[in-house]
């Protein structure tokens, strides 16, 4: 087992999910000649809690059974070997409880999505090397280039800006970035499902699977209340107050993880003018509500900051920051911080900035960064 | 790529007579063994020829033999069939950690139905201690099970003495030999037990036959409702192919080549233990000629059989869940050890194909995967 990234005869890991996007690079690798196994993470057993899923199983979505069959397939199909290999218990330890153990203290609902955990990426990256592939590939929507003055690896916006999927992968780092291939970042998605009908691979008309795979139909609160009761505490201990800005206590609520700033719908309170989340106070159990305009901040901090396709700078630099992933970009500058913190100010004030997601920082097609938005 | 199977615990290939016979016998022997006319006496014949081979196999009387589907069947005619058919209000059974899901999980199923069960641990070595089943038993025990040779470690267990202490208290005693017939000599009458399970595929005969031994005098409740088959033991029409390939394959085993695997797994254990340093055998005391479980510390087994798998060398690492993925074998946890120690391990079980020239390639093989999933190691402390 020789270092030999650049050699064409180096074995590459194809990270599998049984979905369209990882079949169709594993069958178009394959076709270019390059040596390949596929890999499956089994991340999370679907059936471990009893009655989330729905019936017949999870089908179409990361984790299930169903997938691992699929993925087994296209390798079968392509005419590659491949493995499934067992990531529960760390995608437990790593992704899981941090996700549902550190929720009352939250303020934000939703778990960290499993590309953001920077251990999982090392993980695979390691698990490919120890088989002997010093080189991943997966179904990313992103691209990855090398600034030849710096030598820096730039990771860049996909084509299809419906599919970009760089907002989750501002945590890469460079050494990761070096070993990681996106092949798929070159194409828009209908042009890949083209692929999968020409390669005939055998799930090319399933549909997309959703981001966050361990948690059915997307519902978070079900799947904490559903794994507290598999662990012994009780959900009810994340009840509290409704208040408005002033502190008035307009109602209660069943649990904090079932709000998200900047949500309308589902309150619970009536009230003459239209309602959000402002904020949730994780030390009081306080759901904060206000109107649209307290919803919007000119400023934050980002802790944890990530540096990609620029070196840390020194200067405060000018960029488009992507707050959520469905967030058109806006124009904000820089201020660098000590200790990988950076101060975003907005040119124009956001809408639900919202503490615990992750901050992207773009300069057109290119990430130069990106960092964890903290609490004001 | 050149393959080399290493994991015959897991299965045997097909012999070339056994799968001649097979191949014979599914065109010309397809009578039904239960019929009057000559289609069905040559049939019967053929499938009493095989049932006599079985038996002598394992030192049983030909009536003793009912064929089944294979080891998981004959595990849960076992003890599903033994224990429903007493009738007492209190019935309690002993069995072991270490047991295969087939008799593990047919003993959860009697639970279920009422019966109480005492799983016993046991030692560090993998050794079931007799005493420790003594303990275990009470005046409502009707059923001991403990299997002959673990799949895992290889270790046999006391079979003959545990049976003394059954025998002693009116107990009947089931033995899972399906890993030990072929690989070591069986005797039921020897080893004292009442019900022995064997399968056809882990000693070079097709999957899907196995046979129960039922001695003499002791009555079973079916599990299947149907016909007289078997002695009113097992309904169905008789698979008589596969009785006849198992036949063949029970007639040919080698007990020569078992010395000779013997020598194989000794050179692989001393070349392995020398060349890596950090290197345990699971499992010590009388153990099949055929098995090694290494425990490599630091690495991850399921990694490094994916590696050799991929170089051309078939080993396994703990039991496969539903999906394919690797979890740590619950034997190795039984035995005490810490999930990790249980995952780093990899299983290396022998057969007839293999040679000298192939387990040095082995080792060779091993030394480099486990030398280059150490460097990757987080948990493998570099000296």
């Amino acid at each position: 087992m020789h270092e030999s990234r650049s050699n064409a005869d180096a074995l590459v890991a194809v990270a599998m999910s049984g979905g369209v996007d990882s079949s169709v690079v594993a069958a178009m690798l394959h076709r270019d000649g390059v040596p390949l196994v596929g890999l499956t993470m089994q991340l999370w057993n679907q059936r471990r809690l009893p009655g989330l899923a729905p019936e017949g199983g999870a089908s179409g979505r990361c984790c299930s059974l169903d997938d691992v069959y699929d993925a087994r397939q296209v390798a079968q199909h392509v005419g590659i070997p491949y493995y499934v290999v067992n990531f529960e218990k760390r995608f437990e330890e790593q992704v899981v409880k941090p996700f549902v153990e550190d929720y009352p203290r939250r303020t934000h609902p939703h778990p960290v999505h499993p590309l953001q955990q920077l251990r999982q990426v090392d993980d695979f990256i390691d698990l490919a090397r120890g088989l002997g592939a010093e080189t991943i590939a997966t179904g990313h929507y992103a691209r990855i280039g090398v600034d030849p003055q710096t030598g820096r690896h730039q990771l860049l916006r996909a084509v299809d800006p419906a599919k970009d999927q760089t907002y989750f992968l501002f945590g890469l780092t460079q050494p990761q970035l070096a070993r990681t291939r996106f092949p798929l970042g070159g194409f828009t998605k209908p042009q890949v499902r083209q692929m999968a009908f020409d390669f005939g691979i055998p799930v090319a008309a399933k549909n997309d699977s959703q981001e966050i795979c361990f948690v059915p139909n997307g519902d978070y609160a079900a799947f904490i209340d559903a794994y507290f009761r598999e662990q012994g505490i009780d959900p009810a201990r994340a009840q509290g107050e409704i208040v408005d800005t002033g502190g008035r206590v307009l109602g209660e609520h069943a649990g904090v993880h079932r709000y998200t700033v900047g949500q309308r719908k589902g309150i619970g309170v009536a009230a003459a003018e239209p309602l959000y989340v402002i904020a949730t106070e994780p030390a009081t159990q306080r759901v904060i509500v206000g109107s649209n305009d307290d919803l919007l901040c000119g400023r934050f901090e980002a802790a944890r900051v990530n540096w990609i396709s620029i070196a840390p700078p020194a200067a405060p630099v000018r960029a488009s920051v992507r707050i959520r992933n469905k967030h058109i970009p806006a124009a904000a500058t820089l201020q660098p911080l000590p200790g990988d913190r950076v101060r975003v100010q907005f040119d124009e004030p956001q809408r639900a900035v919202t503490p615990g997601q992750g901050a992207v920082f773009y300069d057109g097609d290119r990430v130069l960064g990106g960092g964890w938005i903290e609490s004001k | 790529m050149s393959r080399f199977y290493f994991d015959h615990n897991a299965t045997t290939p097909v012999s070339p007579a056994s799968g001649e016979a097979l191949a014979a016998a599914l065109c010309e022997v397809w009578g039904n063994a239960s019929s009057v006319h000559r289609e069905g006496q040559a049939a019967r014949h053929r499938l009493e020829a095989a049932r006599a081979a079985v038996a002598t196999l394992i030192g049983a009387g030909h009536k003793e033999i009912v064929f089944t589907s294979g080891g998981t069947e004959s595990a849960n005619l076992a003890l599903l069939g033994y224990v429903r058919a007493v009738e007492r209000p209190r019935r309690h059974i002993v069995t072991t950690a270490i047991e295969h899901p087939a008799v593990l999980n047919a003993a959860m199923q009697l639970e279920r139905e009422g019966v109480a069960v005492t799983v016993v641990s046991p030692d560090a070595n993998g050794l079931v201690d007799p005493a420790s089943i003594r303990d275990a038993i009470s005046p409502d025990t009707v059923l001991i099970s403990v299997m002959h040779a673990n799949n895992e470690t290889g270790v046999i267990q006391p079979i003959s003495e545990i049976a003394r202490i059954a025998q002693g208290n009116g107990i009947a005693v089931h033995s899972d030999g399906v890993q030990a017939a072929g690989k070591t000599l069986v005797d039921v009458a020897a080893l004292g037990v009442d019900l022995y399970s064997i399968s056809g595929h882990k000693f070079y005969a097709p999957k899907g036959i196995g046979a129960l031994f039922v001695r003499e005098g002791v009555r079973l409740q079916p599990l299947q409702w149907g016909g007289r088959h078997e002695r009113s033991r097992r309904a169905g029409t008789e698979n008589v192919p596969g009785a006849i390939a198992m036949g063949v394959a029970a007639a040919t085993v080698d007990a020569s080549d078992n010395v000779r695997i013997a020598h194989l797994r000794d050179r692989l254990e001393e070349a392995v233990l020398h060349r890596i340093p950090d290197t345990a055998i699971n499992g010590a005391g009388p153990r099949l000629p055929n098995t090694a479980n290494f425990r490599f510390h630091g690495i991850e087994g399921e990694a490094a059989v994916i590696a050799l798998d991929l170089k051309g060398f078939a080993v396994s690492s703990g039991s496969a869940c539903s999906s394919g993925a690797v979890e740590p074998s619950h034997v190795l946890l039984a035995m005490g050890q810490a999930p990790e120690q249980a995952r780093s391990s990899v299983r290396i079980s022998l057969g007839a194909g293999n040679t000298a020239d192939q387990v040095d390639r082995l080792v060779d093989a091993l030394v480099t995967a486990v030398a280059h999933l150490r460097r990757l190691s987080p948990a493998y402390a570099h000296a």
